[in-house]
Formats: C-alpha cells, sequence, structure tokens
C-alpha cells in the first residue's frame, strides 16, 4: 500500500513504438489518487494506445507505468492479477459478453477473483448495477440494451471488484448530449463518494470541462505531451496556439493539424 | 482478524456483532454463516452491531444489503448500529432496495414447464418462418426465371466456383474412399456365396440411387451451406443487410436467389464425380480380388441404366435448393452478439442434413410409385 500523498499512477520514459513507426515518446507524467485524469488529443495522436499500455494489454519498448507503486510492464503472474485487481477499464463499445446476462457479466469477475457465494456475488452485482441505475435491468441481456445503458453497465462491471482506478476509453462516444451528461455526473459520482481515481480518454469538450481535474494532451507530430493542466487556463493561457483551438473548438488556417 | 457473533436480546430480537475487516474474504466465510443463523431464528428484530468494522468493501455492503433483504422478506426489523459514517454513506448509495433479483425465483418444475412452452412456440415460429421464406424464394425464382436479366450472373458464378470446383477434390476423394469401403466389406460376404461379381451391382446401384447424391449433399450443407450462412449472417450483424434494404435492394434476390442457382447447377456434376470415383473404388477392389477389368465394367454396364443414373441426379438439385435455401435462411436470421454467427451456421448444416435425409425418403416412396 502506497502512501496516500504519493501519486496513484506514475508514467516514466514511456516509449511505445509499432515497428520502426514510434507513436509516443518518452512520455512522463502522474496521476494522483482520486482525481479525474483526462488524456487528449486529436485523432490518431496515440490516446487509446497510451491507455491499452497502461492496463497492460501492450508492452512499451521503453520506461515504467507504475500502478499503486508496482510497474504494470514487467509484472507477471500473481503480481499482475494483484494489480488488475485495482484496476478497472471500460471499453469503448461496453465488450459486455454478449451470451450473459447483465448480472452474470459481473458476477464473472467476482467468481474468478473472490471465493464469494453465488448468492452474494448476485447481490454484489446488484449493488453495482444499482450505482448506475441499472438494478432493474439485471436480468437483461446486452442486446437488450442502449449505447448509453451497455456504457453505463460496463462501468458497472468495472467496479465488481471495488478498484482504486478506472480506465474509460471513450466512455462519450455516440451518445446523445443527456445520456452523455448523465455519465459525466456518475463519473463525478463515483469519484467522490467512491474515491475512485479516473483515468479518461475522451475529446468531448463539454465533458472534459465538467468532470476533468487535470488534463494532459497528446500531439500526433512530436508524439509526445504538449500541455499539461487544468482545461480552462489551457483554453484561456496555453502557448500554444492548437491547444487553445482545440479548447475553444475553432479550426483556424495558420494552424497545422 | 474478522469475527461475528450471535446474541439472543430476547425472545424476538437477535443481535449480530461483527469486528474486523469486512472484504470479499472475509465476507465469502462468513456469507452463509450469517444467512443461515438469521434464516433460523427469523428474528422480529435484527439489530447489526458494526462498532467494530475497521475496513467494509463492496462485498461487505452485500452482506448487510443482503441482511436487509431477508429482513424484509420475513417482514422483519432490521437495526444497523455503530457502521462509520463513510461506510454508511456508501451504503445509501449501493442498496438497491427491493429489487426483484433478490426475491426467491420460481421453482424448478414451473421453469421447466416454462421452457417447453418457450421451445415448442419458438419451433413453431421457426416452421413458419421456413415456410415463409419457401414461399418467397420460390417466387422470386420464378421472377429470376421469367425476367434472366435480374440475376447477378458475376456472383453466381463465383458462388458456384467456390462451392463447386472448389470442392471437386474432396467430393471425389469421398466417393473413392465409400465406392472402395463398401465393395471391400461387401466382397467379403459374398465370397460366402461365390457371388462376388455382384458387388459390382451393389456399390453401383447403392451409389447411383442413394449414397452418391446423399454424399455429396453432406458435403455441400457442410462446406457450403455453413459458409452461406456465416456470410450472410455477419452481414447481418454488420448491418449490411439492413443497408441493403433501406438502398431498395432485396436481400433474398441480391443474396440468396444467386446461391440458390449457383447450388442447383452444380450439385449434379459434383454427384457424377462422385458416382465416378465411387466406381473407380469399386473397380479397384474387384481388380484385386481376381476379376478382369472388362468383366467389370460390363458387370457396371448390366448393373444400373439411365433411370438410376437420372434418378439420383433428379434428386441433388432439390438437395442443392434445400441447402442454399436453408443457408440463406439461417444467415438472414442471424440474431446479435459475438456467438450468433456461429449458431447460424450450426443451425444451417443441422436443418440442411435433416431436410435432405427427409427429401430423400419421399423420393425413394416417389420413385417407388412411378417405377424408376
Amino acid at each position: 500500500m502506497q502512501d496516500s500523498s504519493e501519486p496513484i499512477i506514475r508514467v516514466e520514459d514511456l516509449t511505445v513504438a509499432y515497428g520502426d513507426s514510434v507513436v509516443l515518446k518518452d512520455l512522463n507524467f502522474q496521476v494522483e489518487s482520486g482525481e479525474v485524469f483526462i488524456i487528449l488529443g486529436g485523432s490518431g495522436c496515440g490516446k487509446s494506445t497510451l491507455l491499452k499500455h497502461m492496463i497492460s494489454l501492450h508492452c512499451p519498448v521503453n520506461g515504467r507505468i507504475l500502478i499503486d507503486g508496482a510497474d504494470i510492464v514487467t509484472a507477471e503472474g500473481s503480481e499482475l492479477r494483484e494489480i488488475l485487481r485495482k484496476i478497472g477499464v471500460m471499453y469503448q463499445n461496453g465488450a459486455l459478453f454478449g451470451s450473459m446476462n447483465l448480472l452474470d457479466n459481473i458476477c464473472l469477475v467476482l467468481e474468478e477473483f473472490t471465493d464469494l457465494p453465488r448468492d452474494a456475488a448476485e447481490t454484489i452485482a446488484l449493488m453495482k448495477l444499482n450505482v448506475v441505475g441499472l438494478a432493474d435491468s439485471a436480468y437483461k441481456m446486452p442486446s437488450e440494451l442502449s449505447g448509453g445503458m451497455k456504457k453505463r453497465a460496463a462501468i458497472a462491471r468495472a467496479m465488481a471488484l471495488d478498484p482504486k482506478i478506472l480506465f474509460l476509453d471513450e466512455p462519450s462516444a455516440g451518445l446523445d448530449p443527456i445520456t452523455s451528461a448523465q455519465l459525466d455526473d456518475l463519473i463525478l459520482e463515483l469519484s467522490r463518494s467512491l474515491k475512485i481515481t479516473f483515468v479518461v480518454v475522451t475529446h468531448e469538450l463539454p465533458s472534459i470541462f465538467t468532470v476533468a481535474d487535470r488534463v494532459i494532451m497528446l500531439d500526433k507530430n512530436t508524439k509526445t505531451i504538449i500541455a499539461t493542466g487544468k482545461p480552462d487556463e489551457l483554453r484561456d493561457k496555453s502557448d500554444n496556439p492548437w491547444v487553445r483551438q482545440f479548447f475553444s473548438r475553432r479550426a483556424e488556417a495558420d494552424v497545422r493539424v | 482478524m474478522t469475527s461475528i457473533d450471535y446474541q439472543m436480546l430476547d425472545n424476538s430480537r437477535l443481535r449480530l456483532v461483527i469486528s474486523g475487516k469486512l472484504d470479499a474474504e472475509s465476507t465469502s466465510r462468513l456469507w452463509s454463516q450469517a444467512l443461515e443463523k438469521v434464516g433460523q431464528v427469523e428474528p422480529q428484530t435484527l439489530v447489526v452491531d458494526a462498532t467494530g468494522v475497521d475496513y467494509c468493501d463492496g462485498a461487505g455492503m452485500a452482506l448487510l444489503v443482503r441482511l436487509q433483504a431477508a429482513q424484509q422478506r420475513s417482514a422483519g426489523q432490521i437495526q444497523i448500529k455503530g457502521l462509520r459514517s463513510e461506510f454508511k454513506q456508501l451504503l445509501r448509495l449501493f442498496d438497491p432496495g427491493n429489487v426483484p433479483g433478490l426475491e426467491p425465483r420460481a421453482n424448478s418444475f414451473v421453469r421447466l414447464v416454462e421452457g417447453v412452452g418457450q421451445t415448442a412456440v419458438k419451433l413453431l415460429k421457426d416452421f413458419k418462418a421456413q415456410v415463409s421464406f419457401a414461399g418467397e424464394l420460390f417466387v422470386k425464382l420464378l421472377g429470376t426465371v421469367t425476367c434472366p436479366g435480374t440475376l447477378r450472373s458475376n456472383d453466381t458464378f463465383l458462388i458456384a466456383e467456390k462451392a463447386g470446383a472448389d470442392a471437386v477434390g474432396i467430393t471425389a476423394l469421398l466417393g473413392f474412399l465409400i465406392g472402395l469401403i463398401l465393395a471391400f466389406q461387401s466382397a467379403i460376404a459374398m465370397r460366402k456365396f461365390g457371388a462376388e461379381i455382384f458387388v459390382a451391382d451393389l456399390v453401383t446401384i447403392s451409389l447411383f440411387r442413394e449414397l452418391g447424391p446423399l454424399l455429396t449433399a453432406f458435403v455441400l450443407a457442410s462446406r457450403s451451406g455453413s459458409a452461406f450462412a456465416a456470410e450472410l449472417g455477419t452481414m447481418k450483424v454488420n448491418e449490411e443487410i439492413d443497408a441493403l434494404t433501406t438502398m431498395g435492394i432485396d436481400p433474398v434476390r441480391f443474396l440468396a436467389i444467386p446461391r440458390v442457382i449457383a447450388a442447383v447447377a452444380v450439385m449434379p456434376f459434383l454427384t457424377m464425380f462422385n458416382n465416378l470415383f465411387g466406381l473407380i473404388g469399386c473397380g479397384l477392389v474387384m481388380i484385386s480380388v481376381g476379376f478382369a477389368p472388362i468383366a467389370v465394367v460390363n458387370q457396371i454396364q448390366q448393373a444400373v441404366g439411365l433411370g438410376d443414373l437420372f434418378g439420383g441426379l433428379a434428386k441433388t438439385l432439390v438437395f442443392g435448393m434445400l441447402i442454399a435455401g436453408i443457408g440463406c435462411l439461417r444467415g438472414l436470421q442471424t440474431g446479435t452478439g459475438a456467438s450468433a454467427v456461429g449458431d447460424s451456421a450450426t443451425r444451417a448444416v443441422v436443418s440442411s442434413i435433416i431436410a435432405i435425409v427427409f427429401a430423400d425418403g419421399v423420393f425413394a416412396v416417389l420413385y417407388y410409385f412411378l417405377g424408376i
């Protein structure tokens, strides 16, 4: 267990490449415990790639990713399992298992990681579904849900093991503004009441201004971080015109894309 | 160390003292113990003393929620005392109240009856879908016959190549092996009666009338019927079928008709290959037991007539139509989810094989009365 003043995620000198093409170069940043941390950037700048490395789906060329003090890059076996227990991930399309209802989707994780009896696992699953407002739909199959409900169900599944960190990949993509706002409220509520740290990949501006404590911005050309800070500060005070344009949602000819 | 204690305060009040760390590990140990105790006693009031709980995660909360639900069901009261305020707040957030999931489910007999009913309804609906699809296909085939320009001929040739030309090798091999095995097995039995020359009759008649068409149909069903279902199923999942419909293109005419025509066209040729190689296999066995090749050929020529050959080939046209039709129907019926396409392919093969054997039986009766 880490000291509470220590950052919960620390990324050091991370370099990611596929073959000869470098995607991210020498990234250094840290995420404080309990904050909502947003990874931003234009299309194709490596946001999702960074996320996939942080949850150990891919292995970087160089660098360390410390999750609660343990390096997820080099961890294997039970050590990796221990780290994975501390994180939950919501994938872009929910990635719920189509052959199981929502309750079973969540119980699966609980039964894999704990010795809880079925009754207990079901109660926990219902509680998690209740937090995201889907307790009534516990016995529905994922195909019966709308896009927003799938994402909320995916958050409930990601929370099954009471993780310290939740990674969300494009939570607002493909949702209407109201559903998207409800999801933002849910993120804020969970962050406040359960003290969960959120790492969110998105480029939905309204959502960023609502939920973000801190933002990093990746750049496709330099392949590194070009801005860090609070969203309103970046919009108003950034030295980089591209960053200011991104936040004020303008496209001007003099700025490279 | 987590511990749990029970005290009867009076006849109707049970006190449950929980202390220590209430996480997934300890909850899994305490769960059934606590619920059983409460179930046995059925107290009017359950007092949970959580003063000693210094940590409580989702699993611990679940235990408290489950105890609440148990008390609600038996119309009793519950008081949770001494729970730290931070955990109390979480409990309020998580508590799903009286949701249907925590209620006891219907008993197994009711579920069984329900299951049987649902399966019966599903089968009837499936039968209805097959009949209506067969009708639709027939009408559109007639349309294509009367107006051949509407057929997508390039697609049809490509499908015929995949389902027919590419399957020649496997069909020939299968025919050869079956001819060989059949001749060999029957030669052993026939030898006892000195009737080995009639092995040629047996193999030829059974190949031409029954085995040839059936084996070829099985090959086509497992190779191409499943492929049709998987291809159309993937298109359904990717909303390509919906796209066709909204563009005003009829999916049955666009996708099913070329497949049905291609399958019907290749089936007789594949069957003839199967028969030919079956005869070669049979001939090899006959020659190896000492007959002259010319004697074998003569015997084969005497054994069957054109009626046997064409009777068999006529069946293959129907088999081809059944395989392609069912493959396309299953593909178009594909649901959603990762397993849907696999299910469709399986159902296509199973339904095709049943339909083929059933149709073969109908032909047997028909040919008997027609004297073929």
